[in-house]
């Protein structure tokens, strides 16, 4: 009953087994439990921002230019992703895994800026322990690095499964699913963009 | 290591020496046992590794009830200690450690897994479906509850228990506990959180995408339907104590500032973050319950649910409100008038959609012909007594009166006429209606009814006079207090209740094995005469795919009328197919060690631990996405059906 296919051939790959289906609509409703996680470190953010006692204010430490870069790199990432399910779409596997591939490299690129400022921010004064605020500033843009760092594992293993077993209900299901997951990273950087480091620069 | 050990097992306390022989006795005696009888291979093909929902459920029902146990000696201890004034058999520090498990375990590991056990059991059957949505992350969800569980309880024997209450209130629980007793309450909650996330996405799906053809949302049964709601409770507002916790782990274990007193912290953050999930929490466990009662008064008033739709109504609007509540828990903060008076308005408007439930539940009764089964007669026990708990709720709920009655016994009385009266006396209700499912005999009627005559009136008897206590200024959370403060009478009153529910519990696990030696086996899968698919098996206890072939739903109450249709229907008519089933899965087990292990690493600081832990998690996810292909399941053969419900009609 799982792996029957029971859709006409017009359904994207993902969609024709009903385990894809079922699966694809539970990570939807995960997204939704992600979506009040991020929430609440939001409100923590925002409940501890005034607590900068004994620590550097954000905007004496922010490097604006720097965020705005990162914001590109995921930003691009996630339509380099959405350029790879349309790919799969077209059952082109190599173009599928080419812009897989890209859209992975940006997602290293944004990790990796994203620690330096960690570095550059903690051999600044503001640290884990420093203050309040730095403390809800790592632990909500951090949450978010340890997701994008887990969906480039992810992603990487995901790869090398269609690589061996080419494009299947369930392969594309992995495909489809992995990108959700990427678009909804890039969505709550979008938040931490505006919330954290834009409103950080005035307030 | 040795000095690890020596460090932290706690030797001096009598009370605490005495559980961990017994505990190790307990442990022996299993071990020998399954190997006396050479179980352990079944214990892990037939249990452990198992992705039936039904035996999963009856997992979650056992641990439950181990759980009630050690919860009931947890209150039996502290009503000892407050039955005379100036009592010594606790000191302050036990006492404070006692109210603080007592509080989590009933919650998190007693009511919780009750609900989701029953939920586990019956929730497919009542669908139609052959198991819920993902079979392998049900087998997770359970491990890692518990796994969790376990964490938290191996506490008071090893390290200290936590002692900052079950609202673990900073800064109480930073500042003002050292030792690993607050870490092991945070890591517990943290694991089986997430068994809890997991089973709420769960049954969303299965619900919305696996009801059997013709059962539209409005034919569903309300069981499901509370599931439904509650699963949705659970997906928003799990995450919230998923990142509470976590920020205080932060706190305690890396030095961060966001409960603490110093660097800019806020102590109340926690408060609020703690019952933005609390509150939305105690729906998560009243709801099913009033799903349970819906269920157990149609059957035995032998009518459809009266207002079918206004239920789901006041189910929904109960929710979303619930989310909207949690400062009445702190109306003393000191936040402004204003503040107070939305909480307070909010906080009664959950009076009405509750208020149409229990007219929902009176007009099934009216002019039905009731049947007084024990679980009915649990069913009518919650009515009155809960009303109690609600009345006084919305006293409280006024925020200028609740300076009166903040942290005092009538709070304490309150939420134990809605969490016992409400959540205690369905899952009993439940597990007694739906027993025949699970072991395919009833439970003894003349023991059930004494065990809920000493439960019912036990319960009356400890919580009633609490009330005038908190009337009398008797604050919660004090261990003792002195003859002039004229609480003594009440309070042996309420210790001498509290017996008659330890009683009550003793005769209904006497019951389990009175019944599993004498009660008569049932012969057909209807036990009570139901209403609702899950009587519809051809067997007491169904076979493993549930459903040799799916029922057609075409009116509330399915199977009722299918019964009324179709006595006539020849046996012989029905065509089998191959039914595929998911197949069994060890790498849950496994990775909720892992947790075990992970979550033991960081309570001690154990880095080396928690991080070889984490290591082997991530290895488990590895595993399970790389191996994911070879998870065909397998095909239940036309042969092999026709053999089963054969032999089954055979007996028949």
């Amino acid at each position: 009953m799982l792996h029957a296919n029971n859709k006409s051939l017009n359904t994207p790959l993902e969609y024709r087994s009903e385990n894809g289906r079922l699966n694809i609509f539970g990570f939807w409703i995960f997204l939704g439990a992600e979506v009040s996680l991020f929430a609440t470190l939001f409100a923590a953010y925002f409940a501890l921002k005034s607590g900068t006692v004994g620590g550097p204010l954000p905007n004496e430490v922010f490097d604006l230019t720097n965020t705005i870069i990162m914001t590109l790199l995921l930003l691009t990432s996630s339509f380099t992703s959405g350029l790879a399910i349309n790919e799969m779409r077209r059952n082109s596997v190599k173009s599928m895994i080419f812009w897989l591939v890209i859209t992975l490299l940006f997602g290293l690129a944004f990790l990796y800026m994203e620690i330096s400022e960690f570095v550059l921010l903690v051999h600044e004064g503001a640290s884990l322990g420093t203050n309040a605020h730095w403390s809800s500033f790592y632990l909500l843009t951090g949450t978010h690095g340890v997701h994008v760092s887990i969906g480039i594992g992810w992603i990487v293993l995901i790869i090398d499964q269609v690589r061996k077993r080419g494009l299947t209900p369930e392969t594309a299901k992995k495909v489809f699913v992995s990108s959700l997951y990427w678009h909804f990273l890039d969505f709550v950087w979008i938040f931490v963009f505006t919330g954290v480091y834009l409103l950080g620069m005035v307030g | 290591m040795f000095d690890f050990i020596k460090e932290n097992l706690i030797l001096d306390e009598p009370l605490i020496v005495g559980a961990n022989v017994s505990i190790l006795l307990t442990l022996i005696g299993l071990i020998f046992a399954l190997t006396y009888y050479k179980k352990w291979k079944w214990l892990w093909t037939e249990w452990i590794t198992t992705v039936d929902h039904k035996k999963i459920g009856i997992m979650y029902i056992i641990a439950a009830l181990l759980m009630l146990f050690r919860g009931g000696v947890d209150a039996l201890l502290m009503r000892a200690q407050l039955t005379v004034p100036n009592n010594e058999f606790l000191s302050s520090q036990h006492y404070n450690e006692i109210f603080t498990t007592h509080g989590t375990i009933m919650i998190l590991f007693m009511a919780m897994p009750f609900l989701l056990g029953l939920m586990n059991v019956v929730v497919p059957l009542q669908l139609g479906a052959r198991d819920v949505a993902y079979p392998y992350l049900n087998n997770l969800s359970f491990w890692s509850f518990f796994f969790g569980a376990i964490l938290f309880n191996i506490s008071f024997v090893f390290g200290g228990s936590p002692d900052a209450g079950w609202t673990n209130y900073a800064p109480l629980a930073i500042e003002g506990s050292p030792g690993p007793g607050i870490n092991y309450y945070l890591l517990g909650l943290q694991i089986s959180g997430i068994g809890t996330l997991l089973t709420g996405i769960n049954f969303i799906v299965t619900i919305i995408k696996m009801r059997a053809p013709g059962m539209t949302l409005l034919r569903m049964p309300m069981f499901s339907w509370t599931t439904l709601i509650t699963s949705f409770i659970i997906v928003f507002a799990f995450p919230i104590l998923t990142v509470s916790l976590a920020l205080m782990t932060f706190d305690r274990l890396f030095g961060t500032h966001f409960f603490t007193l110093t660097g800019g912290g806020n102590v109340m953050l926690w408060s609020n973050f703690f019952w933005l999930w609390g509150h939305p929490e105690v729906y998560i466990v009243i709801l099913p319950a009033f799903g349970i009662f819906s269920e157990v008064i149609a059957t035995f008033a032998r009518k459809t649910l009266f207002g079918f739709k206004s239920m789901i109504l006041s189910l929904v609007v109960i929710s979303f409100l619930s989310f909207l509540v949690w400062v009445h828990h702190f109306f003393t903060m000191g936040g402004s008038a204003a503040v107070n008076n939305v909480f307070s308005i909010t906080t009664m408007a959950i009076a009405i959609p509750t208020g149409i439930k229990i007219f929902n539940w009176l007009g099934t009764l009216y002019k039905g012909r009731i049947q007084f089964t024990t679980a009915m007669m649990w069913a009518l026990a919650f009515i009155p007594t809960f009303i109690i708990g609600g009345v006084t709720g919305v006293m409280l709920g006024m925020a200028a009166a609740d300076f009166q009655y903040h942290n005092n016994y009538f709070l304490v009385a309150h939420f134990h006429y809605t969490l016992i009266a409400g959540v205690v006396f369905a899952c009993f209700a439940g597990f007694i209606y739906w027993y025949p499912k699970m072991f395919g005999h009833k439970m003894n009627e003349r023991l059930g009814k004494l065990a809920l005559w000493f439960f019912t009136i036990g319960f009356n008897v400890c919580f009633l006079p609490q009330f005038l206590l908190g009337f009398a200024g008797m604050p919660r959370r004090v261990y003792t207090y002195v003859p002039e403060d004229g609480w003594t009478a009440l309070n042996v009153v309420s210790t001498i209740g509290a017996i008659g529910m330890g009683i009550g519990f003793l005769i209904l696990v006497y019951n389990v094995n009175y019944s599993w030696r004498h009660a008569k086996r049932e012969t057909t899968g209807d036990a009570w005469n139901g209403r609702t698919l899950e009587w519809a098996t051809t067997t007491a206890v169904p076979p493993h795919y549930n459903f040799a072939v799916i029922p057609e739903v075409s009116e509330i109450d399915a199977f009722w009328h299918i019964k009324q249709q179709k006595k006539e229907m020849k046996e012989e008519s029905i065509s089998y197919e191959p039914i595929h089933m998911p197949s069994n899965a060890s790498t849950p087990f496994l990775m909720s060690v892992l947790f075990f292990v992970a979550g033991f690493g960081l309570v001690f600081a154990l880095w080396w631990m928690a991080v070889l832990g984490g290591i082997g998690i991530l290895a488990c996810m590895v595993v399970r996405s790389t191996s994911s292909y070879r998870d065909k399941g397998y095909y239940v053969s036309v042969d092999e059906i026709r053999e089963l419900e054969q032999s089954n009609q055979g007996e028949a």
